[in-house]
């Protein structure tokens, strides 16, 4: 590349990028910076911040519904997301077929993440009533009595589990339009090579769909540290703080306590475990994701 | 010869169609799906048919599957009771200003990201990366306070503004999607003398209509679901969203959640991304141009 032409592509990526870059200034760095600040402090949002070091830290550490929420947030977490994962790859491979009804069925698995957020949380609510609600009714047709779901501190996190599988219809969205970016000239080839439907799926689906694979992966887990709305809406946490979310923690002490120097360091550690992580999954995608374009 | 997992549009048209029915993988497939389409549909039409049960019949089990007697005013009460009406625009216009913003900006930097080399460009696509990863409830505390100073508190800007300054999670998606257009269109529209901004409009965009229509979904399903934003900017009733008025349903006020209303709500809130749902899903999930070489 000549000089020239570098100072050219630079110049245009800053012209198409600074939209975002002021944002980034503003909306991120700058409250990231400051929530540092502000967890080495007391802060009650009124009066202004006192400097105590790191007392913030060593009280989180020290407190058992920091602990509580740590565990129910990675539970939910490690269990949800590949299962919802692979539901969703599962749904677009079979949609990805010449099927009857493809439209309808494809339309259908979608529908339900038209409802999620707080309508989502509603309806499951009712859903999971063990008095009145759809869930025990059905397993009863299996003759199971299901338990009070929502009402049992053993229960109530697998039930937002449950939930949120039938939200799975979105992510099988992303694999669609993913597989269908699989040009059909590679998988001929590969049938002409002799390959088998597990071989081409293994070796030329996977590796062109990899990269919505990684970006589900991360957005999957990165949504389900920050899940919120259920624990707002359905349990307020509860019951016995079964469903205590590190973010509605979060919120509960900076929103309702008024502990903004406290909440900051509980900001700050969920800020520093997904970036870790993240920087993981970056490394390993390097190795492992395929991008047709090659420009990395 | 058979049906592919794997297969895009154009291999569907080369299998011969009279083999389908004696696919094997074809017909456990579709048995498969005839089985999660109910499992996953059987919530819905419960919801619709519970928001349209007396209060009486909805403590019935087990549940009715029709109501026995179909409530329309229902649909009344909820406008009358909780100011429905109000709510629905407040998120309405919030969507819509959304996804305008969203769009915009988010075009532009992933295309900067995609197709430019420049100095610093790898910094900073790793902190766009980042940011994607920047979970909101991270930055929400100094955010509130920036804005509380601005006096936006009690106002609509918080939620709207920020959407206009691109936002990572579709930067990234219409990112991937800008790196697998062939370089050849790009070399293509140079020789023609096409301006860099003009090969983001004319060549860029018009190819990326999915990925789009995507990131659109996306941002006002994003906007009309969003609790947390408006939990913590609105204060004042005539300013709620929908989910924040509808959140206020589950609340301990009531000593039997008004489980007809709760129902009504759900399926009030669904329809505007139903209808957008039907308008862009012809673009969204079929005709993905991907290589505009075929």
């Amino acid at each position: 590349m000549t000089h020239r032409e570098s100072r050219r592509q630079t110049l245009y990526m800053y012209l198409f990028i600074s939209p975002w870059l002021i944002g980034f200034l503003v909306f991120a760095l700058y409250p990231i910076l400051s929530s540092l600040y502000y967890s080495f402090t007391d802060y009650d949002i009124i009066h202004p911040p006192q400097f105590i070091g790191l007392a913030n830290y060593a009280e989180m550490f020290g407190n058992d519904l920091f602990w509580k929420s740590v565990t129910v947030t990675l539970r939910y977490t490690l269990i949800s997301v590949p299962i919802q994962l692979l539901l969703a790859l599962g749904f677009a491979l079979l949609l990805n077929q010449k099927i009857p009804l493809r439209g309808f069925f494809r339309t259908a698995m979608y529908f339900p993440s038209m409802v999620s957020g707080v309508a989502m949380s509603l309806l499951w609510y009712w859903i999971f009533n063990p008095q009145i609600g759809l869930f025990n009714y059905m397993l009863s047709w299996f003759g199971i009595k299901g338990p009070a779901w929502l009402m049992n501190p053993d229960t109530a996190l697998y039930a937002l589990m449950i939930m949120s599988f039938w939200t799975a219809g979105s992510g099988m969205i992303l694999f669609l339009a993913g597989l269908q970016g699989v040009p059909a000239s590679l998988v001929e080839a590969a049938k002409l090579d002799g390959a088998g439907r597990f071989k081409i799926f293994l070796h030329v689906t996977l590796p062109m769909i990899s990269p919505v694979l990684l970006f589900q992966l991360i957005m999957g887990m990165i949504d389900s540290f920050q899940v919120f709305t259920q624990a707002f809406v359905m349990t307020q946490g509860g019951p016995n703080y079964s469903t205590w979310f590190y973010v509605y923690n979060l919120y509960t002490s900076a929103f309702k306590e008024y502990r903004a120097g406290y909440s900051s360091a509980l900001a700050w550690v969920l800020l520093v475990v997904v970036m870790l992580f993240t920087a993981l999954v970056m490394k390993l995608s390097n190795r492992y994701v395929h991008y047709e374009g090659g420009k990395r | 010869m058979s049906t592919l997992p794997a297969a895009g549009p154009h291999a569907d048209n080369a299998a011969p169609k009279r083999r389908r029915s004696t696919d094997p993988v074809g017909i456990v497939s579709f048995i498969a799906l005839v089985v999660t389409t109910f499992l996953m549909l059987l919530p819905l039409f419960f919801m619709v048919s519970t928001s349209l049960k007396s209060k009486k019949e909805m403590l019935k089990f087990p549940p009715t599957f029709l109501p026995e007697s179909w409530q329309w005013s229902n649909y009344k009460e909820i406008f009358d009771t909780l100011s429905f009406g109000t709510m629905y625009m407040n998120s309405l216009i919030i969507g819509v200003l959304t996804v305008i913003g969203t769009l915009l900006s988010s075009a532009l930097a992933a295309y900067g990201f995609a197709r430019y080399r420049g100095k610093g460009s790898n910094t900073w696509f790793l902190l766009m990366l980042s940011t994607m990863m920047l979970p909101y409830p991270a930055i929400m505390i100094p955010q509130f306070i920036l804005f509380s100073k601005l006096n936006w508190i009690d106002t609509f800007l918080p939620l709207i503004v920020p959407a206009f300054f691109g936002s990572a999670y579709n930067i990234f998606l219409l990112r991937q999607f800008f790196s697998t257009l062939p370089e050849e269109l790009f070399d293509a529209g140079r020789i023609d003398g096409c301006s860099e901004f003009r090969m983001w409009r004319q060549i860029a965009l018009p190819l990326s209509g999915p990925a789009l229509a995507t990131v659109a979904i996306f941002a006002f399903i994003y906007s009309w679901n969003d609790l947390l934003t408006p939990v913590l900017y609105l204060s004042s009733t005539e300013k709620f969203t929908l989910p924040v008025g509808m959140a206020s349903l589950t609340s301990s006020r009531f000593r039997i959640p008004p489980w007809h209303l709760l129902m009504v709500a759900s399926v009030l809130a669904m329809l505007p991304i139903v209808t957008l749902f039907a308008i862009a899903q012809k673009r969204f999930v079929e005709g993905i141009v991907l290589t505009g070489i075929k």
